[in-house]
């Protein structure tokens, strides 16, 4: 059965060892992928659509339109690629270079914070394959991969084999969840769950701290003391720990310092090592921030003025929008109307929209211009950047119907 | 469907212990058809008379559902189940079977042996005589019931 492996983009997990099987032109049976994953991989092959004024026009119409829109404008703003390859997202770096435009993706409201620290060097990270070789202690907090990262336990963090865990999870591993609800990941961990107050966070990691430090660790909230002692002895016996940092943990804090600091004294403390992983979502965000980071130093919310890449809160999506500093939009596989709150969503349909998705969006539905796009991994290959920061390359399922997010950014592009 | 106990399915049967069945009494009965050793076919009563036709079907209902997964009394809630294979991972017997496939996080590299894979994004059960809560060395293995989020295998 060993053989022909496709990589799933349903989520930042990438997962590279499944199997189809096709039937009449689309995928009819998906082996190993979750359930969000066969969702995602069944959805290919749909007719190419593009669309002006939300009615059919000829692609290269809707090209010279949407042109058209960019190059009128004083500021467009360029916003999504979470869900395109590495290739499609240096196009549009370059793109948004050309129009001297603005550009974010959604990780400037999502985890973007948390890879930019990662990729200044800030904490020690690690990858999801060192995790299933060596990891014996792993902390998920305000993170539920059940939820969010089907697999994650099963490919890589708790449950697997590894080289240098051969005797599996019952005996070798030790998986915690820290959150302010029982998640089905929480459920899993069982009584090493740590349920702490909304937004107690900074004080339950200032608490370890003072845990593995050997001093009483106090909260406000009154966290019996002997459980984060509990806590704070499996983590200072970790030989190789890692803290998964979701959305949860994120938004409880004012900044990173509290726990940057806490992974430090654990490497400090601890008798091995320990590391930091963002538990990012969209199958390609994190390649996003590390294309752009390449280019410009920064990972998300930059202005492009003759080549150059200004950078600061006022140039997020959110920002630029709520402040109308931006007067025409171009997004790539993401679905602001539907995300956003209804104040920004307000201005934001008081401009032009150009979308580019491979799914029918209340976005696209809105957009004066719109091209259905293939759907990576499936209608399309390319590489995109793991949520660890591991690149994988992937191949097409089916032939393609419709062009690629690239394809139509590079026509874009020509026809400016 | 979730299973019910011996007591409610006691409930639905004539309850006239006339030992047609080979049983000596519906109670009887009830725990052959819990351990799927009778089906409820087995009671001539039930399956002809038209008076218990509505509990004859609703009977024959709940083990036609499960009968389609295995014999041995593993069920699978699909509904529940999303795919994370968690259990396929976790389950001693595909790690024993496939270490190198499954039982280091990956697809199976070969299905032959295993009991649990997962196919549309939902667990299949398959091969369920290896299943160590089976046989004559059985255990109480709980390997696929507590990995899972939603509790979505449960065995009757
Ligand atoms: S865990 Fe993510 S990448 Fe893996 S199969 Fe599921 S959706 Fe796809
Ligand atoms: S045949 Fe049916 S009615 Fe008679 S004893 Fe068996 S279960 Fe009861
Ligand atoms: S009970 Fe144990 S052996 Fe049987 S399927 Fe579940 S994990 Fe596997
Ligand atoms: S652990 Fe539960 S949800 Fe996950 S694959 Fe197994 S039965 Fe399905």
């Amino acid at each position: 059965m060993e053989g022909n492996y496709y990589v799933c983009t349903g989520c930042g997990l990438l997962c590279d060892d499944i199997e189809v099987e096709l039937e009449k032109d689309a995928v009819s049976k998906v082996y190993t992928a979750c359930r969000v994953g066969v969702a995602h991989m069944k959805e290919g092959s749909r007719e190419a659509v593009s669309q002006v004024d939300g009615k059919h026009a000829e692609e290269a119409t809707a090209i010279e339109k949407a042109a058209e829109i960019l190059k009128n404008a004083k500021n467009p703003l360029i916003f999504g690629l979470g869900t395109s390859t590495n290739e499609a997202q240096k196009k549009a770096i370059e793109l948004a270079k050309k129009l001297n435009a603005t550009l974010d993706d959604t990780s400037s409201f999502c985890l973007g914070p948390v890879v930019e620290a990662l990729l200044q060097e800030k904490f020690n990270t690690c990858t999801l394959d060192d995790v299933r070789h060596k990891g014996d202690v792993m902390v998920f907090w305000g993170a539920d991969p059940s939820d969010s990262h089907p697999r994650h336990l099963s490919k890589f963090s708790y449950f697997p084999r590894g080289e240098q865990k051969q005797r599996g999870w019952e005996e070798e591993r030790t998986a915690i969840a820290i959150d302010i609800r029982k998640s089905h990941t929480a459920k899993i961990c069982g009584s090493n769950f740590f349920q702490i107050p909304p937004g107690g966070d900074t004080e339950f990691i200032n608490a370890l701290i003072d845990g593995v430090s050997g001093k009483l660790p106090k909260t406000s909230y009154k966290f019996p003391p002997k459980r984060l002692l509990e806590l704070a002895n499996i983590l200072k016996g970790a030989k190789f720990g890692t803290i998964f940092m979701g959305l949860g943990l994120l938004y409880s804090l004012d900044d990173l310092d509290p726990i940057i600091r806490l992974v430090e004294v654990l490497n400090e403390k601890a008798k091995g090592e320990f590391h930091l992983i963002p538990m990012v979502g969209h199958y390609n965000m994190r390649g996003f921030n590390e294309n752009l980071f390449a280019e410009t130093g920064y990972v998300n919310c930059v202005k492009f003025e003759n080549g150059e890449a200004k950078h600061g809160p006022e140039y997020s999506t959110v920002e630029a929008l709520k402040a109308k500093t931006v007067d025409a939009v171009l997004v790539i596989g993401s679905d602001p109307l539907a995300s956003l709150p209804h104040s920004i969503v307000k201005n934001l349909l008081d401009i032009p929209i150009i979308s580019i998705d491979p799914c029918e969006t209340l976005t696209s539905r809105k957009a004066k211009v719109h091209f259905s796009t293939a759907v990576t991994g499936v209608e399309c290959g390319g590489s995109a950047t793991r949520m660890d920061g591991v690149e994988v390359k992937f191949d097409p399922i089916l032939e393609a119907k419709r062009s690629t997010d690239e394809e139509i950014l590079t026509k874009i592009m020509e026809a400016l | 469907m979730k299973m019910t106990s011996t007591m409610e399915l006691y409930q639905l049967l004539p309850k006239t212990n006339c030992k047609e069945c080979g049983k000596n009494s519906c109670m009887a009965f009830a725990a052959a058809l819990m351990a799927r050793e009778l089906t409820p076919d087995d009671c001539p009563p039930m399956k002809n008379d038209p008076k218990y036709k509505e509990n004859y079907e609703t009977v024959s209902g709940m083990f036609s559902t499960t009968e389609g997964a295995t014999e041995t009394g593993l069920i699978v809630h699909e509904e529940l189940c999303f795919g994370c294979g968690n259990c396929v991972v976790a389950c001693p017997v595909n790690v024993a079977n496939d270490p190198y496939g499954v039982g280091a996080g990956k697809a199976p590299k070969s299905t032959g042996k295993l009991i649990l894979i997962i196919e549309d994004g939902i667990v299949k059960a398959q091969n369920v005589d290896e299943c160590r809560r089976f046989g004559k060395n059985k255990i109480l293995c709980t390997g696929c019931i507590v990995t899972c989020p939603v509790e979505a295998i449960e065995f009757v």
